[in-house]
């Protein structure tokens, strides 16, 4: 694939690191998994963590150095759902569609928080970039249904006004920032 | 830790002596649950309440037992993993009394110590009350949840520090791995599990004693085992909560299949869902490392074993042997045709064992006990234990193990308390299905509730012990709601490489999506069973083989509600927006009249300022009204 300057710059705006330096960290983790083709799902979970996405450059880089196809790099980004290849907002929030958390009324959570910011199935990310809604299939706390996650910390048995409370309480907090 | 000059048996009793000795120095530990659900409650908050309050009335409190430098404690604050009654916590058990409390919050801290800890006393209000006798249960012993089941996979969860390598070591642990490495041969290792009945775990319920034999056996050094912690089986927690409290088991059993195979490293393939497990994990690798347990010459016994964490990156096939190994492998997560199987050629081509979390966990307990033992458990063909994640509508959700050949009367009922309605309260009403096996599973249904759980009497009536997933269901569930729900999953999980699972878990969604809207004719459900058959027979794959499961299995018990959609247009409870005409809740209704003039098709009349109705046989639920309605009057989606 091409690097082309253009992208470049669609990311500057979209509030991620410049190139230059994003290389320099990508350097680092690749050094850091010795630059070994089999370790290229880790170094892609190591890039995204440092990024919250995987930034198109990002990956091409990853390519030429582990000597593999982009194609290769990209099939492989593209096939995990874990992988972003756009950024997220601030505040990800996971609500669990899995079956425990589904016949617990998990949609009705989904589409409470999706109203509230706007959001729908195919919009995952607000414009001001503070929050991105996605759905995830279990996050192993099925006793708790329905649950939610944000930012990592569970949230347990969320109602659509609990969901909704708590985005509230993000804002506010943001606000006041 | 230096392990030069002693035995083996040596190693492992100076762990345990030390463990003893520091451990017996503390007068009282406060186990706090610090499982996902317990610390989604709160647990940590009041952990940190006890620690502050203890510390203020001048007591010494340790969060860690200190082997390096013993400084006496008065109370161990130490944290376990999941006890598996999540829908109760955050718990808290003090010892040595076992007093058990339930839905600690850190205002209530401050009481238990004033009550329990100074008075001697228990804090009646934050025990467990049972609500069938309605009395307070004091202990773990005294719940109807724990006193129905039979842990030993569980056991060491619910009160072990998961850090804790010497309190493993205490309760037994590497005591198999003793066994297998210094007194017995590969082959006798294979036997002895074989002689177990033990079998996978992961839903197949191969034997694993004959996965190892067939490893054991093909040539060459290079060989591998691998755990298999994905867990992609949506509403099941099971491994997560092993790894998560009892990491060290799952690693001796790793060390245990890699003596038998002859295999120098092994991988934990872990959900990326689950990061407190990897943490787990890792610190328990680390610490094996020091007491000589992983490296090199293990134990003195000259074998060498590495282990590796590796982290899903969020793919269901993934949790497929051929399909995780290509991922360890760096590449997308996508199937192989078998044979070969990983036995035969696995990771690089090479000889590998993949097994189940729960599968390994069970090995150091048959090593330790020997495979009688283990064989009093369950039933003739499936011997042992299997947990299970019972959740859905019943009273008490969570994590439990149970023998096999236990009912779903017992699971559901004794265990479980009972159905709920949809506000969380105990129904007197039968559960309506239990959906076993997730995505690849089927559902049972009233007839099925005495019959006994085990790997062969589920594959006879068309359902699959899989991963153990139980997800009750009450009667306002919608059965074909259900079936597109996991159509929808195995749909977006569909690696896309075989065209039968690719084509056809699109096509059964989009016919079970027509049912749902009301646009389904009389040749639907013939195509909807032909479709699932077709995939089932012909996809690469277990994905696809067992996708149609839920369809299927919903076709043949629930029949005439699959028509009622299908054919009258209607969903028996109420659940499918498309085939409930909207109502119009006379209590809240002004008569404004403003849904008659919107109404596209004239069916809503009424006198102004009285309350309107909908005239369903002309009404196309076209939901037009439902928005147009300013007062939250119509309502769609009810029972009529
Ligand atoms: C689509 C699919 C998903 C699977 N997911 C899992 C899983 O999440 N965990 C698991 O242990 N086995 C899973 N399996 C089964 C594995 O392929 C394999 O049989 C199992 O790990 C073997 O271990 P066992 O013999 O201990 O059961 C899955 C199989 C298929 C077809
Ligand atoms: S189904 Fe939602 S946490 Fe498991």
């Amino acid at each position: 694939m091409r690097v082309e300057e253009k992208q470049t710059t669609v990311d500057r705006e979209t509030g991620s690191q410049t190139i230059g330096r994003s290389f320099e960290k990508v350097c680092e983790i690749l050094d850091h998994h010795q630059r070994n083709p089999a370790m290229l799902i880790p170094i892609l979970q190591a890039v995204q963590a440092e990024y919250r996405y995987l930034p198109k450059e990002a990956l091409a880089y990853v390519a030429t150095s582990l000597g593999l196809p982009p194609a290769r790099v990209f099939g492989v980004a593209t096939f995990y759902a874990h992988f972003a290849l756009s950024p997220k907002g601030k505040y990800v929030i996971h609500v669990c569609d899995g079956t425990a958390c589904h016949v617990k009324n998990s949609q009705g959570l989904v589409d409470a928080i999706r109203k509230r910011l706007g959001l729908s199935e195919d919009k995952h990310t607000t414009d001001d970039m503070l929050f991105t809604v996605e759905t995830v299939s279990c996050v192993g706390a099925c006793g708790l249904a329905p649950v939610a996650v944000i930012n990592e910390a569970v949230h347990r048995q969320v109602s659509p006004q609990a969901g909704v409370a708590a985005i509230e309480k993000i804002l506010e907090s943001e606000e006041q920032a | 830790m230096t392990t030069t000059a002693k035995t083996p048996t040596e190693i492992l009793a100076d762990a345990e002596a030390a463990h003893r000795a520091v451990a017996g120095a503390v007068e009282r530990r406060i186990i706090i649950c610090a499982g996902t659900g317990c610390v989604a409650g709160g647990a940590l908050a009041v952990r940190d309440a006890f620690a502050a309050k203890l510390d203020t009335l001048g007591l010494r409190v340790t969060i860690a037992l200190e082997y390096e430098s013993p400084a006496a404690a008065d109370v161990y604050l130490s944290k376990s993993g999941c006890q598996g009654f999540c829908q109760m916590g955050p718990l808290v058990t003090i010892e040595p009394e076992g007093v058990l409390y339930t839905k600690v919050q850190a205002e209530d801290v401050a009481e238990i110590v004033q009550t329990t800890l100074m008075g001697g006393d228990v804090v009646e209000r934050l025990l467990y009350v049972d609500p069938r006798k309605r009395e307070h249960c004091r202990s773990k012993d005294d719940i109807p949840f724990y006193q129905r089941q039979e842990r030993t996979a569980l056991k060491e969860c619910g009160s072990l520090d998961p850090e804790d390598i010497r309190e493993y070591i205490a309760l037994g642990g590497y005591h198999g791995a003793r066994r297998a490495l210094c007194e017995m041969t590969p082959e006798e290792i294979c036997a002895e599990v074989l002689r177990s009945g033990l079998r996978g775990r992961g839903g197949g319920g191969f034997p694993t004693g004959r996965k190892w034999e067939l490893t054991r056996v093909q040539p060459g050094h290079e060989k591998y085992v691998i755990c298999n912690g994905d867990e992609g089986d949506p509403g099941a927690f099971m491994d997560r909560s092993l790894m998560e409290g009892n990491p060290h088991a799952v690693i001796e059993g790793m060390l245990i299949a890699a003596r038998a195979v002859g295999a120098r490293t092994g991988y934990v393939y872990v959900r990326m869902e689950y990061p407190l497990a990897v943490k787990r994990l890792r610190r328990a690798v680390d610490d094996a490392h020091r007491f000589g347990v992983l490296g090199a010459d293990i134990l003195g016994s000259g074998f060498d074993f590495e282990l590796k964490i590796m982290e899903g990156a969020g793919a269901f096939v993934c949790g497929e042997e051929t399909a995780l190994i290509a991922s360890v492998e760096g590449k997308r997560g996508m199937p192989m045709p078998k044979p070969p199987f990983p036995a035969q050629s696995g990771l690089r081509g090479k000889p590998t064992v993949i097994n189940n979390v729960e599968t390994l966990a069970a090995i150091p307990l048959i090593l330790r006990t020997g495979a009688e033992a283990y064989r009093a458990r369950g039933t003739a063909n499936s011997p042992g234990t299997k947990t299970f994640a019972l959740t859905g509508h019943v009273a008490n959700t969570g994590l439990i193990e149970v023998p096999f050949g236990a009912t779903l009367n017992e699971i559901v009922y004794e265990i479980g308390g009972g159905v709920t309605d949809n506000a969380g309260r105990i129904t007197d009403r039968p559960f309506k299905a239990v959906q076993i096996g997730g995505p690849s599973g089927g559902c049972l249904v009233g007839e099925h509730a005495d019959l006994p759980l085990d790997f062969d009497s589920l594959g006879s009536v068309g359902a699959m012990v899989g991963s153990g997933g139980l997800v009750v269901m009450n009667d306002t569930t919608c059965m074909v709601s259900v079936a597109r729900f996991f159509m929808q999953f195995a749909q977006n999980e569909s690696c896309g490489k075989c065209v039968l699972c690719r084509e056809g878990t699109r096509q059964m969604l989009a016919l079970l999506d027509e049912i749902i809207a009301g646009d389904a004719d009389e040749t639907t459900l013939t195509v909807l069973e032909q479709t699932a058959q077709a995939v089932k027979t012909g996809s690469l794959c277990g994905l696809g083989k067992t996708a149609p499961n839920p369809v299927l299995s919903t076709l043949h018990y629930f029949k005439e509600e699959y028509e009622a959609h299908v054919f009258d247009k209607r969903c028996p409870v109420g659940a499918c927006k498309a085939l409930t005409p909207p109502v119009i809740l006379a209590e809240k209704c002004i008569g404004c009249g403003l849904c008659v003039r919107k109404c596209p098709v004239k069916a809503i009349a009424g006198e102004k300022k009285q309350p309107h109705v909908i005239d369903h046989q002309t009404c196309v639920k076209c939901g037009v009204c439902l928005d147009a309605c300013k007062f939250g009057a119509i309502v769609q989606g009810v029972a009529v």
